[in-house]
């Protein structure tokens, strides 16, 4: 299957919540488990084009999990589906093109996968996230960028952030109109199992 | 010689006058392919650019060939026309010179007021400034529909005009089409009859 830009690595992060200011009050331990990705995150991208401005939209639909490991974080893990289908622009001409054979090919590829492979701690809050994502039939190594935003007992949030480049994964139409890098911004929410 | 004389066209005319005609024949092919409905999407973009491209060359190829009609003798209608000829023609020459500015500078309006806001990347190369023109549904619809029916009555005139131009070739034998394919020389005139030995060019 395929997917495209993934997005999704998030979860994984949690773990360095336990030592965030945000989290002292729960535990590492209170932390770790297991969380649903849940339907009130957003899942933003945005591609430059020539001359500012550019198109911007979001993922409708999505799902993931991430399971994370209140001993090492490293051992967290992310996974994360997202339909391309789903894509809104606010331009129905450009949500079709986007759907169709020249980007997405939602009817070959109606699913766009993250699995994360590794997962880095690199400050208080923050952490990397690298793991393999599968798109339009092609699979690449893609880094991510998370950070803790909010926490409790039953809930966590990450803002992930990365730029992916869609001439690997053969959606290079509009190059070089529109930037070969898509930008994504995504607030992942996660429902505690 | 690069000016217009009396009797017959300077090669700036005539080096304007097929780049612009083959930019016509060139875009009204490409304009047909490229709005088919079956079209692969990837190419169908990679085709607009292009029209946007070669349209934008048109415009301003367009905008020369009117400074220099402007700026330079006219040479005279060949003596065998009819007033009615001559009128005919001047007119079906002022509305071909109009149209193949307008038609271009409309296509300027549609990428200007789509909603799609595509930049004009001229070749991949330069960025081409949208009009200040508002964007809505409604203007890209206008502009577009005149964009059409403009290039219609373009490729009608082309017809008209090159009809005319082989009418006058084949059948007249006189020096209409030989003048413009910078093949006329001046002891030609009097001897229109005869097959030009000039090479084409």
């Amino acid at each position: 299957m395929k997917q495209f830009y993934g997005p999704c690595l998030a979860a994984c992060v949690l773990v360095l919540a336990a030592t965030s200011a945000e989290a002292r009050a729960p535990s590492l331990d209170d932390a770790a488990g297991r969380y649903d990705i849940d339907g009130s995150s957003q899942i933003n991208f945005s591609v430059a084009q020539t001359g500012g401005g550019g198109i911007s939209g979001k993922f409708g639909k999505f799902s993931g999990t991430f399971q994370l490991d209140g001993k090492d974080i490293r051992k967290s893990v992310v996974e994360f589906s997202l339909f391309p289908d789903t894509v809104q622009t606010g331009e129905p001409r450009i949500e079709k093109f986007l759907r169709s054979s020249a980007i997405f090919d939602t009817a070959n590829h109606p699913e766009i996968v993250f699995r994360s492979t590794k997962i880095t701690q690199t400050g208080e809050d923050t952490a990397e996230i690298e793991g393999k994502l599968t798109a339009k039939g092609t699979t690449r190594t893609e880094h991510f960028s998370a950070k803790l935003t909010k926490w409790n007992r039953r809930t966590i949030s990450f803002q992930i952030e990365g730029g992916i480049y869609r001439d690997h994964y053969n959606m290079s139409a509009g190059l070089p109109i529109y930037s070969n890098i898509v930008q994504f911004d995504m607030t992942v929410n996660g429902q505690k199992h | 010689m690069l000016r217009n004389r009396q009797d017959t066209f300077g090669w700036g005319a005539i080096v304007l006058h097929w780049a612009i005609a083959l930019l016509i024949v060139g875009l009204i092919a490409l304009g047909y392919v490229m709005t088919r409905p079956d079209i692969d999407p990837e190419l169908q973009f990679s085709l607009y650019q292009w029209h946007k491209s070669f349209g934008m060359t048109a415009l301003a190829l367009a905008f020369i060939r009117l400074i220099w009609w402007l700026s330079n003798i006219h040479p005279a209608p060949v003596a065998s026309l009819s007033a009615l000829e001559r009128r005919a023609s001047s007119v079906t020459h002022a509305l071909l010179l109009a149209l193949t500015i307008a038609v271009p500078l409309v296509g300027w309006a549609i990428a200007s007021t789509s909603t799609l806001n595509i930049p004009t990347l001229f070749f991949n190369r330069v960025l081409i400034p949208h009009l200040p023109m508002e964007k809505s549904e409604a203007a890209e619809t206008f502009w577009s529909d005149a964009h059409a029916w403009l290039a219609y009555g373009l490729a009608g005139l082309v017809v008209l005009h090159a009809g005319a131009a082989l009418l006058h070739h084949f059948w007249h034998r006189d020096v209409v089409l030989r003048r413009m394919l910078g093949i006329f020389r001046r002891d030609a005139a009097s001897n229109a009859h005869q097959q030009p030995e000039g090479t084409d060019r």
